[in-house]
């Protein structure tokens, strides 16, 4: 893990100019805005699995462990003085009180001697209880907005989740699987799910045609070591 | 023996019962199994119900007494078949037997029905079986068991429905303890594996009793020859279609096999504009409406075609007694297949089946010939048993749970006397219960959601109703991709608006999203334009008078079998058998031997030269397209790490190609490269297991296993709605599993299947083994003729895993080029 961390320090981090502050982005998925030394996650969708165990589904129980694992990494790297998650922190809003002891206690170390707020999402429209950290409708950055759904029409300084964006890449003639990606034109974010379990929603699909101009979007897709900037003539629907 | 009814019957029908058919009566009588191996037209199907029907005749029955005869066969359309056949007799004789057929087709108010009031024979399929099994009423139904015929053995064993009708049937032989089985099965490489299936060890008899028709008149094989230019690569064999028509028109009804649905198409096509005489020739593939289909059988069976143009779907099935020609487009690939669909022609034992084989390149030129040969001598390749999957498995426990509640220690004892499963621990049968309880992972948690709890009388039950409910949703061992209708558009307003026309059949998802609206592509014997997704339909509309953009609509591509590719090696190897062949191939084959080299059966050749500024390796191992594809992509991991700085690969059923900047004739004249090293057993190590980790083709595996398992639930038409923000992608699950537990049930159960099935990992460690110290390399100047045609095949075939970083960097690069170049 540590050494994936060094190699991937090796690439030069795609930064993103919105509103005047300075994002690097990440290729797990999250912004770090330096600044002001927050880093930014969305939709971690923890207790997933067992959200889905309740209708007998019984997904593997370790999505939360690995969610926070990955986060885990993150802060190790960039040593951040915030942590913001952009909403559907958590799948369900009972999803809370079904971690386990274990992951509550990662939970907790991560967010030992920094700040850590929670904005409110669809999935998670309470705070999670005992769960440490602060609880937030929305929030101001500098001259960035941080909400769960972006709003409909511009909304230049905006950084989103909700929409799970992913991109499928035309590459030799044919297209790619789908990644998840960042979509932004420049003046806002829309970031991609951060958890081990978080579907996607193709970037060509009509919800990102609300927020962004007719061939303005970037997908930055992430790759397995690095982030590339794909335009939209560039990106394939479903 | 038989009853004076029965014999007056065959006597007015100037018949006498044969040998096989009494045999058959007589081990049921002495209440033993019995396999009975017969070629088509030895009337099977007869043998198997005699003994039933001369029960039933001499000790008629009431109503609803429950059913007597339990009739399995892999096919919808043969249980239907059969009920016909059967119906005959029956009313001839007056008999009174009750025969119902019960299908997905069956109306709800009739499985209903034949529930509470069971006809004597009833003729079903193995899900439905499976689906019985699961019912509260099943003891019931079938506690009056007392015989069960299995059609098409030989179709169903090796397979995952094979291994899921063995459990049924335990179960059914546990409700049901005088039941005998009998099996009906073509000609098999190893009858003791069936005769093995159809017992229960635990009875007494440890292999079915053999009846085994032998003969037939031996089947009549060629193979094509023509004068035209034969196509390098390539698997349509559109040169061929002329004489393909030709061969129609001199016989009464064709069958036309394809290897894939794309080329049938392609085929069906190119005989239409050939075709002068309007003959009636119809279109008949997995991806088709079933309407359409069963048009196309109902034409067939009233002798209304003159050909068909198929695929895998019609290698069984009714007898169609006016067949008298076989066309097999393409190499067989394998001897029991070209056997089989040879078998289609001609159903009556004293006269010979008849198949053309016409070679679609130059080196199915040589493959037909080793099929030809295999075939003639009655060889047989089909696919071994293979130990039971853990998948269907878990499956049926749950099922068993929704029949009723069942004891561990009971069920592991019925399970593992179906012999798919004989070999089964009980400590893996513990944690199938646990994965089906609770997912059976080492973190506990799931407790309180179980689907079934072991209460205090030691009995498994389920939790409540909701679990049998969806377990029914979810019944059935074959899981398709997702498949997507297509529909012809209407109008040509706006995406969104339009109107949606007739469906033509569907595709799988996987091939619309290699498509951009505008692109064209040919399917139901037309070539369409792809106009949008709406919803999930697939808007087409007719282009007229087109080459289609995109032929490649492949489905069912089968690898080379071993039979066949070492008849191809030995045929290579020895010159004095070339005179069979073409001049144009003895002609390529000649230039070859020369040039290069043409390897012994037992060695590998290895051939490295350069070309267009890059360096070649194509390896000659005739291991069929999925071992070289493993192959292909363990060699070039290696390949990377001797700084060869590998490209790409490209992997046909007999050779795999390389390719990369580094020169490898050179590297390997200086020792930097050994090509003894590089092809060496041990990379079926850590490499392997790193691959496989990382590999689209084990996460497709995994998402099957799944599945069947009843980890996620199947995805039907119209709970498709859900946003795909919600829709768990089962290749994140297998990376949190691999993850956390890498020796879960379902991983286990998903490299088993791979190392069979898409890895074809048993053929990688024999060709490695083999390989071993026998390679032959031969550096070149230029490329040898027997690498044209895998050079061919370089840019059509798919790229996986690995690559996607380089390709995604190509992308943004290609683009950002194009959009900052020069105007």
């Amino acid at each position: 893990m540590i050494l994936s961390a060094l190699l991937r320090r090796d690439e030069i981090e795609p930064t993103l100019s919105i509103a005047g502050a300075t994002l690097v982005a990440d290729v797990s998925g999250a912004l770090y805005e330096p600044d002001s030394g927050a880093l930014i996650v969305a939709d971690l969708h923890l207790e997933k699995g067992s959200s889905f165990a309740r209708r007998g589904q019984f997904l593997p129980p370790y999505d939360t462990a690995t969610t926070l694992g990955r986060l885990a990494l993150l802060i190790e790297t960039y040593r951040p003085r915030a942590v913001i998650a952009l909403g559907d922190s958590f799948h369900d809003r009972w999803g809370a009180s079904r971690l386990s002891g274990r992951d509550r206690e990662a939970l907790a170390a991560l967010q030992t001697r920094r700040d850590w707020i929670w904005i409110a999402g669809n999935h998670d429209p309470e705070a999670p209880a005992g769960c440490g950290g602060e609880a937030m409708a929305e929030m101001r950055l500098g001259g960035l907005t941080l909400r769960h759904e972006p709003r409909a029409g511009a909304a230049a300084g905006e950084l989103a989740g909700h929409l799970h964006p992913v991109a499928r890449v035309a590459a030799r003639g044919r297209s790619l699987g789908r990644r998840r990606c960042f979509a932004t034109d420049g003046a806002r974010v829309v970031l991609p799910a951060f958890g081990a379990y978080a579907g996607g929603l193709n970037v060509r699909d009509a919800a990102f045609g609300d927020l962004f101009g007719a061939g303005e979007m970037t997908a930055w897709v992430l790759g397995e070591t690095a982030v590339y900037a794909i335009p939209s003539i560039g990106l394939r629907p479903d | 023996m038989l009853p004076e009814r029965f014999m007056r019957w065959f006597a007015g029908r100037g018949w006498t019962p044969r040998p096989h058919q009494l045999e058959l009566l007589a081990h049921a009588r002495a209440g033993r199994d019995s396999l009975l191996i017969a070629p088509t037209g030895a009337g099977k199907t007869l043998a198997g119900f005699l003994a039933t029907l001369v029960e039933l005749a001499a000790a008629p029955r009431g109503e609803s007494e429950g059913v007597h005869t339990l009739y399995v066969s892999p096919l919808k359309a043969l249980a239907v078949d059969v009920a016909r056949n059967l119906e005959r007799p029956v009313t001839e004789m007056g008999l009174g037997v009750r025969i119902e057929g019960r299908t997905g087709d069956t109306p709800a108010s009739r499985r209903q029905r034949q529930k509470r009031q069971p006809p004597d024979i009833l003729l079903t399929t193995p899900e439905q079986v499976a689906l019985l099994i699961g019912d509260p009423g099943a003891a019931k139904l079938f506690e009056t068991v007392r015989r069960i015929v299995v059609d098409e053995l030989h179709a169903l064993a090796p397979t995952k429905r094979g291994d899921q009708l063995a459990l049924a049937l335990a179960r059914v032989r546990a409700l049901a303890p005088s039941a005998t089985m009998v099996g009906l099965s073509a000609t098999v490489r190893d009858p003791d594996e069936l005769r093995r299936w159809l017992v229960d060890p635990r009875r007494g008899q440890d292999l079915a009793d053999l009846v085994e028709v032998r003969g037939g008149a031996a089947p009549i094989i060629e193979v094509h020859e023509t004068d035209e230019r034969l196509p390098w690569a390539g698997h349509s064999a559109a040169h061929a279609m002329p004489a393909v028509y030709e061969a129609i028109r001199k016989h009464r009804t064709t069958l036309v096999f394809c290897n894939t649905r794309a080329f049938a198409e392609l085929a069906f096509q190119e005989l239409w504009r050939i075709n002068d005489d309007n003959l009636p020739i119809a279109l008949h593939h997995g991806s088709l409406d079933v309407g359409q289909r069963r048009r196309v059988e109902a034409a067939m069976g009233e002798g209304r075609l003159r050909a068909v143009v198929c695929t895998s779907t019609l290698d069984l099935g009714i007898d169609w007694g006016d067949v008298d020609l076989v066309v097999q487009v393409g190499s067989p690939k394998g001897s029991s297949r070209l056997l089989q669909r040879t078998g289609r022609a001609n159903h009556r034992l004293d006269e010979p089946s008849k198949a053309l084989l016409v070679p679609a390149n130059r080196f199915e030129v040589i493959e037909c010939e080793a099929a030809r040969e295999a075939a003639l001598a009655g060889e047989q390749d089909a696919e071994a048993a293979k130990p039971g999957s853990l998948d269907v498995l878990a499956q049926h426990v749950l099922g068993v749970a929704c029949g009723g509640p069942f004891d561990e220690d009971a069920l592991y004892s019925e399970v593992t006397s179906a012999a798919p499963y004989a070999d089964l621990d009980r400590k893996t049968f513990a944690e199938v219960v646990q994965f089906v309880a609770t997912g059976g992972y080492a973190l506990r948690g799931y407790e309180r959601f179980a689907k079934i709890r072991r209460t205090r009388d030691g009995l498994w039950r389920v939790s409540n109703p909701m679990v049998a409910q969806s377990w029914r949703l979810n019944v059935g061992t074959i899981v398709e991709a997702t498949m997507l209708k297509v529909r012809f558009a209407r109008s040509k307003g706006p995406v969104g608006r339009m109107a949606g026309g007739r469906v033509i059949g569907q595709v799988e998802e996987y091939f619309v999203e290699t498509l951009t609206p505008g692109d064209t592509f040919m399917f139901g014997g037309e070539v369409l334009r792809y106009v949008a997704l709406v919803e999930n339909e697939v808007f087409v509309t007719r282009a007229v008078s087109e080459t289609p953009k995109v032929a490649v609509y492949a489905g069912g591509k089968m690898p080379l079998t071993t039979g066949i590719a070492a008849h191809v090696r030995s045929a290579l190897a020895d010159p004095a058998r070339w005179g069979a062949l073409p001049t144009q191939v003895r002609e390529w084959l000649g230039f070859q031997q020369e040039r290069s080299l043409i390897p012994q059966p037992d060695q590998l050749l290895v051939e490295t030269f350069p070309r267009g500024g890059r360096h070649f390796l194509i390896a000659y191992p005739f291991e069929g397209r999925l071992a070289h594809q493993t192959l292909g992509m363990l060699l070039t991991r290696r390949l990377e790490r001797a700084r060869a700085k590998p490209l790409g690969f490209v992997a046909t059923d007999y050779a795999l190609a390389i390719w990369g900047m580094g020169d490898l004739s050179a590297m390997i004249d200086a020792g930097a490269l050994s090509l003894d090293a590089l092809f060496d057993q041990d990379m079926l190590g850590d490499d392997l297991e790193a691959w496989m980790a990382e590999s689209a083709l084990m996460k497709r595996t995994f998402r099957n296993c799944a599945i069947i398992a009843g980890l996620i639930e199947r995805r039907f038409p119209g709970k498709e709605k859900t946003s795909r923000q919600v829709t768990m992608s089962t290749d994140l699950v297998y990376d949190v599993l691999r993850r956390h537990e890498p020796d879960h049930l379902l991983l286990r159960a998903a490299r088993a299947d791979a190392a069979r099935g898409l890895i074809d990992l048993e053929r990688v460690a024999e060709f490695l083994a083999r390989a071993r110290r026998r390679i032959a390399h031969r550096a070149l100047e230029r490329i040898s003729p027997l690498a044209v045609p895998i050079l061919l095949d370089v840019g059509r075939e798919q790229v996986y895993g690995e690559a996607q970083d380089a390709l995604l960097r190509e992308a943004a690069e290609t683009l950002v080029a194009e959009a900052m170049g020069p105007r």
